[in-house]
């Protein structure tokens, strides 16, 4: 692999909440990028996935902490707080929000929205911020007439367009996008989910795209890590992860989502995921797993090279408890 | 026997309002077709899924049969009764044997009423289960019947205390507790997370055994493959495949029924699809294109397509004589 455009090492935010008390909500992340890769974080609501994604642009409310070290192209974007993200922000991270089609500001036009990151920024003023806002709005497949036109005036599928269109304003290395398709119907996912796949192959632009929908990363993604109350429980390649997860949550979540051909049965997860405000012991999965023995009530897995470059935390995978998980 | 539900050239259209410049300029006035003659039947124990896109008219197919909307034509049969043209006062005693559950169980419930008041409430409107006894008793089925087991341990908490699942549970254990024929599910897990998701299909899924039909309104082609008996696919207000859910999934005949398969997306890696994604989206449904509704966007229209308006019929590569489309092709 060459050197990663994007690694990030335990990150952990911790969130104070209002009564007292801390929410632990990503618990020592870590995972790199390499340039032009597309890699999906899956997980469910309240995963942490969201918010390791915020943190790594620095978009954290006032009321969580950050640790960890989170590298882009080399250079570490916590260490300095504010005053080392914002002159990378957008610039060379950018995002897509989720819900981002409706969070476009209704009174301005489209090319104007595209036009006011790039201007802020330096990259381009002027006439020559807005034709290069019409050249993203063609690049995304929206006619560059149409810059002027307000957000009501596009569809739900074109106001998403328009929102990817904005974060590429100033090509940025590595887009996150949290869950992108999600409020969208399937004819038009699958054109937005076509378009992120044509960047990352046309423009060399790095994909991190964070999703509850375990099919859209399988369909995108080359790699992906399944996180499960704010940590990686298993990372690899989505063919790994398929087709011999090492986790039994990952198992699990795949046996939960109905598959169009398949025939196998569908069944859910029983239980529902630990509260991050307390302190957890043992594996925070072991309540709701189904092969859960001996060592997960008291003994924390860490997260280990299972198979080259496939990782997963589970004691299933460690040699020295082989014979009482059998 | 009669069917439990059955529709037959269901039109639902809604007024487009014009404004007051609108109106004295004396503009036509405009009409968005949201149903467009839709026809099918569902069986006691039954579970039809409408599948479709956004604006294809299936939750307003399922207003209309339970009433919420006015259909401009077309017959509702519930058990053989004509219901498409009674007043609301001779519906209100139907009203219980049709319920409805929602999307969004964090919306539909409300927040500052216990678990006991919200299963209770649809008993004390239709004035049913006489004694504060009997109420319980049957509120407490109805939970028992949803998995919310054991009911004690649910009656008294309140919304905010329960689980995106349970909340679900709690909806359509309000919707059961009138013990109706018909249960519309409108999306009932696209709100939930993926793992709780297949408990509560499972349990819509085990309520026909006692012979409720349910009609689930979904976007989800795979969800409605592994739990509908049959699918009817929408699109721009008609239904242009119908047949066995099997037989719709292995053997799509309709090139809108093909794409849409197509696009959606597959868990396995090694099965990513070769998408064959239509361009632009659904037009509008105020001006529906002429001829096959379908056309402008179909991979294999011919000029005929846009003369003639396919009706539902057996497809010639259909393995099943229930299996019908929509299409001059097929």
């Amino acid at each position: 692999m060459s050197d990663p455009v994007l690694s990030v090492a335990d990150l952990n935010v911790w969130f104070d909440l209002p009564h007292g008390g801390t929410l632990h909500a990503v618990r020592g992340v870590s995972f790199s990028l390499a340039p032009g890769e597309r890699f999906g974080l899956v997980g469910e609501s309240g995963c942490g996935k969201t918010t390791s994604i915020l943190a790594l642009m620095g978009l954290l409310p006032p009321n969580a902490t950050v640790s960890g070290t989170i590298l882009l192209e080399g250079k570490d974007l916590l260490v300095g707080g504010e005053s080392s993200i914002r002159p990378r922000r957008w610039v060379d991270v950018s995002m897509i929000f989720q819900g981002a089609m409706n969070a476009l500001n209704p009174v301005k036009t489209v090319g104007s929205q595209i036009v006011e990151p790039m201007e802020l920024h330096e990259i381009a003023q002027g006439a020559d911020a807005r034709t290069r806002a019409g050249e993203l709005l063609e690049l995304v497949g929206i006619p560059a007439a149409r810059a002027d036109r307000y957000p009501h005036e596009f569809s739900g599928g074109m106001r998403q367009r328009a929102a990817i269109a904005m974060a590429l304003a100033c090509e940025p290395k590595v887009l996150l996008a949290d869950e992108p398709t999600t409020a969208l119907d399937v004819m038009v996912q699958a054109q937005i989910l076509d378009l992120l796949v044509s960047l990352t192959t046309e423009l060399g632009l790095t994909l991190a795209l964070v999703t509850h929908d375990l099919p859209v990363v399988a369909e995108v993604c080359e790699r992906g890590a399944v996180m499960y109350a704010g940590e990686i429980v298993e990372m690899g390649t989505v063919d790994a992860l398929y087709h011999s997860p090492r986790h039994p949550y990952t198992r699990l979540l795949f046996r939960a989502v109905p598959d169009l051909l398949g025939e196998t049965e569908v069944v859910s997860i029983p239980g529902v995921p630990p509260r991050l405000d307390r302190s957890l012991e043992g594996c925070p999965f072991r309540p709701r797993c189904d092969r859960a023995f001996e060592p997960c009530g008291s003994v924390w897995p860490e997260l280990r090279d299972v198979t080259g470059g496939h990782l997963a935390a589970c004691h299933l995978n460690d040699p020295s408890y082989a014979e009482a998980s059998s | 026997m009669t069917s439990l539900l059955e529709v037959e050239d269901l039109v639902v259209r809604y007024l487009v309002p014009r404004g007051i410049v609108g109106t004295l300029a004396r503009r036509p006035k405009r009409r968005v077709h949201a149903v467009e003659g839709v026809s099918f039947s569902l069986e006691r124990g039954e579970m039809l899924a409408l599948v479709g896109e956004s604006g294809c008219g299936k939750t307003t197919t399922a207003h209309a049969i339970l009433r919420l909307v006015d259909a401009e034509a077309g017959s509702i049969r519930l058990d053989g009764e004509q219901i498409s043209r009674l007043s609301h006062g001779a519906l209100r005693p139907l009203r219980r044997r049709m319920q409805i559950i929602y999307q969004d169980p964090y919306e539909s419930l409300d927040p500052r009423f216990r678990v006991w008041r919200t299963v209770e409430e649809p008993l004390l409107i239709h004035g049913l289960g006489g004694s504060k006894e009997d109420r319980r008793l049957r509120v407490v089925t109805a939970l028992e019947r949803v998995g919310l087991t054991p009911p004690d341990l649910f009656l008294d908490r309140y919304p905010h205390e329960l689980s995106g699942g349970q909340r679900q549970r709690v909806a359509i254990a309000a919707g059961l507790v009138l013990e109706p024929e018909l249960l519309v599910a409108d999306e009932p897990v696209s709100m939930l997370d993926v793992s709780v998701r297949a408990g509560v299909l499972v349990l819509l899924d085990r309520l026909r055994d006692g012979g409720l039909g349910v009609l689930m309104i979904t976007h989800d082609l795979s969800t409605a493959a592994h739990f509908a008996d049959r699918i009817a696919v929408m699109y721009l207000g008609r239904i242009v495949e119908e047949g066995p859910s099997r037989e719709v999934v292995t053997n799509p005949q309709h090139p809108y029924t093909k794409a849409l398969m197509s696009v959606v997306p597959k868990p396995d890696p090694r099965e990513r699809s070769r998408a064959q994604i239509l361009r632009g989206e659904t037009p509008n449904p105020i001006d529906v294109p002429p001829g096959c509704r379908f056309h402008p966007r179909c991979p294999v229209a011919q000029d005929i397509c846009s003369m003639e308006d396919p009706a539902l019929r057996a497809a010639k590569q259909a393995r099943s004589p229930e299996h019908v489309a929509a299409c001059l092709f097929t």
